[in-house]
């Protein structure tokens, strides 16, 4: 954990010209999140140096066939050399490097001329638009469903929230997707005569979304209406809470400006894991609802053996969810003065 | 300082419980008071005896052969043409083939556990015992393997060596063991500082023996909890794979698998998606209940 509560050890590996600035807290602010940029480094680094190793580690070549005729050894040679193959790996591994710190992914092998850069920007936006949906939707439920939980601990709707929590929690979004397939494409299709349902594939900015958003949202829904639930019955028993209550303030007022404001903190720890599901939840629910977004592409990649195409896309969602810890550690630091910056 | 006579007739005379309850006693107590755990506990042996029976039942062919394929009879609805829960697109009967797929689910499951229950608590207790640079190699080891969501690094592992069953054993157990490790290293940083690890070490006690004697028996409760819950992790993760068709390759029937197909003809034949969806569901479910009731039981003090 890079946020940790208790004194900090300020300024201990710093030169003596940046000490002044862990004086304040906006200079102790910058030199963490500079510090976190930092470790970022490393982390893609190893990223991309644990999927390189794995793909050269791999038996045979990307320009085996499974079956049918293979390719002559003239042919692989060439191909080889197009894609910079013939050389050794140590500079195949530099070269890879240094085209990335130029947002050069390189070319995919499975369509001809096509960048892995270009092929990842096209269907990105699919990801990200279903994404972005989800995401609003997963913060006011989880949320919602959580302090109503809580503020009616033990009652018929307490028990309602948890259990659904509970059932969405365990049950794979894949199968949840495909129950609902059924329930809401097929069997509605036939029920209504097919006046009636909901697409169970393709992608269009209409109810072509609904079923893949649901999907992905359930999960993310279930953790954060749990993690609501708990830390808004730890505040509800503080002080300061009866004491609101005493002082005869409205329940609108209490629950909002007090219950909330300080339950809400531990979800906002969460939202980095809830992102780097949304990312590789969207390989399953692309794959699900045929999208051809870029969790798709990184399965068809995988069963072609797609090399650039697997590793950039690797390195892709690693950064991403490398910033996402990122945001919210730092999002974290203004939510809550009691936190301090270590390490 | 010797007691007066009569205050040891009155500590003698306390109500002593008959019987001593141990701690596994008392867990056990508290687990079968949890309704849920024990349904859960109670799915979970009735489909390790499908598994096991499931091979004796094709053999007398009181199930089918679940890879034996019917032309005539594909895509039969619940019920029809002889088969209890209906037949594939291949007329391959359901029934037979989930069955079957609980063998594969229930070894990657518990298989796995068994794999990185070792490396888990070997890396664990080294890195919180020794502290240190060991110590440090782990958390930055493990900050790397975090950037990689445990799908996609699973993905990778099986399209490079390709999806027999000991990879995708092998590259479950590969993204499972950290999680264990990192647990295992902070229960053992939390005991070590108390008085009775201090009272061991003062009387001499190897480290080898302070290890097994006193750090692992103290942080079994929370280690049981994890493999439990790291079971429908892994179970998860191999249907998943067996549903993008990575996966162990058919005909071996898995339920992944099996929801795929199903999902292929989900128009023509909707019951071929639901059982084994339903399988899968409610397999994972029975597990979270048995960690629930699990935790419930073995650290009294998380109880709300």
């Amino acid at each position: 954990m890079a946020v940790i509560a208790g004194r900090p050890k300020r300024g201990a590996l710093l030169p003596s010209r940046l000490a002044s600035l862990t004086d304040s807290r906006a200079g102790s602010l910058a030199i963490f999140i500079v510090r976190r940029i930092l470790w970022m480094v490393p982390v893609v680094f190893f990223v991309i140096l644990i999927t390189f190793v794995l793909m050269h580690l791999a038996p045979g070549s990307p320009w085996d066939k499974n079956g049918g005729r293979q390719l002559s050894q003239t042919v692989v040679n060439n191909l080889n050399a197009r894609y910079g193959l013939n050389k050794p790996v140590t500079e195949q591994f530099w070269l890879y490097l240094v085209n990335v710190l130029h947002f050069d992914f390189g070319l995919s092998y499975q369509y001809e001329g096509k960048t892995v850069a270009s092929l990842i920007m096209t269907s990105w936006p699919y990801t990200v638009a279903i994404g972005v949906i989800s995401f609003l939707l997963i913060i006011p439920v989880g949320v919602g469903l959580g302090v109503l939980a809580a503020l009616r601990q033990n009652s018929r709707v307490d028990y309602i929230t948890m259990g659904f929590a509970t059932f969405a929690a365990s049950f794979p979004n894949f199968v949840v997707g495909a129950l609902m397939v059924v329930a809401f494409s097929v069997l509605m299709y036939k029920a209504t005569g097919g006046n009636f349902f909901l697409p169970a594939a393709g992608f269009g900015p209409d109810d072509h979304l609904v079923l893949p958003v649901i999907t992905l949202s359930l999960l993310p829904i279930a953790f954060t209406a749990r993690l609501t639930r708990a830390s808004t019955l730890d505040t509800i028993r503080q002080d300061f809470i009866r004491t609101a209550w005493a002082k005869g303030l409205s329940e609108r007022l209490v629950v909002v400006r007090h219950i909330l404001k300080n339950s809400l903190i531990p979800v906002v720890t969460t939202l980095g894991p809830t992102f780097a599901f949304l990312v590789t939840g969207s390989v399953i629910v692309e794959t699900l609802f045929s999208i051809p977004g870029i969790g798709r592409s990184f399965v068809v990649a995988i069963e072609s053996r797609d090399y650039p195409m697997i590793l950039g896309t690797t390195v892709l969602f690693s950064v991403i969810i490398a910033l996402a810890n990122l945001a919210v550690d730092v999002a974290y630091v203004f939510i809550d003065p009691r936190v301090r910056l270590t390490e | 300082m010797a007691l007066p006579a009569v205050a040891v007739e009155q500590l003698v005379d306390w109500e002593v419980p008959e019987k001593q309850i141990g701690l596994w006693a008392d867990a056990w107590q508290r687990f079968r008071r949890n309704r849920l755990a024990v349904l859960g506990a109670a799915l979970v042996l009735f489909l390790v005896l499908i598994a096991l029976l499931a091979p004796l039942l094709a053999q007398f062919g009181i199930i089918a052969n679940p890879l034996k394929q019917n032309v005539s009879n594909i895509e039969a609805g619940p019920g029809q043409a002889g088969f209890l829960l209906g037949s594939d697109q291949l007329g391959r009967d359901t029934l037979s083939r989930l069955m079957f797929g609980s063998r594969i689910s229930l070894s990657v499951g518990i298989l796995v556990q068994a794999i990185i229950l070792p490396i888990g608590l070997a890396i664990g207790l080294a890195a919180g015992y020794a502290g240190g640079r060991i110590d440090n190699l782990l958390m930055r080891f493990t900050d790397i393997w975090y950037a990689f969501p445990d799908l996609l690094f699973v993905l990778v592992v099986v399209s490079v060596f390709g999806p027999s069953l000991l990879t995708i054993f092998g590259a479950i157990a590969l993204v499972s063991w950290v999680g264990l490790a990192r647990l295992v290293r902070g229960q053992v940083l939390s005991i070590k500082e108390k008085e009775f690890i201090e009272a061991a070490r003062s009387s001499g006690s190897s480290p080898f023996k302070l290890i097994l004697k006193h750090l692992l028996p103290n942080s079994l409760g929370p280690i049981i909890v994890t493999v439990t819950f790291g079971i429908p992790n892994a179970i998860f993760l191999e249907a998943v794979l067996s549903f993008l068709g990575v996966g162990i390759q058919p005909p071996t029937a898995t339920w992944g698998q099996m929801v795929f197909d199903g999902y292929e003809n989900v128009y023509s034949n909707p019951s071929s998606v639901v059982f084994p969806a339903i399988a899968i569901g409610f397999t994972l479910l029975s597990f979270t209940f048995i960690g629930d009731g699990l935790r419930d039981a073995l650290d009294p003090r998380m109880r709300r």
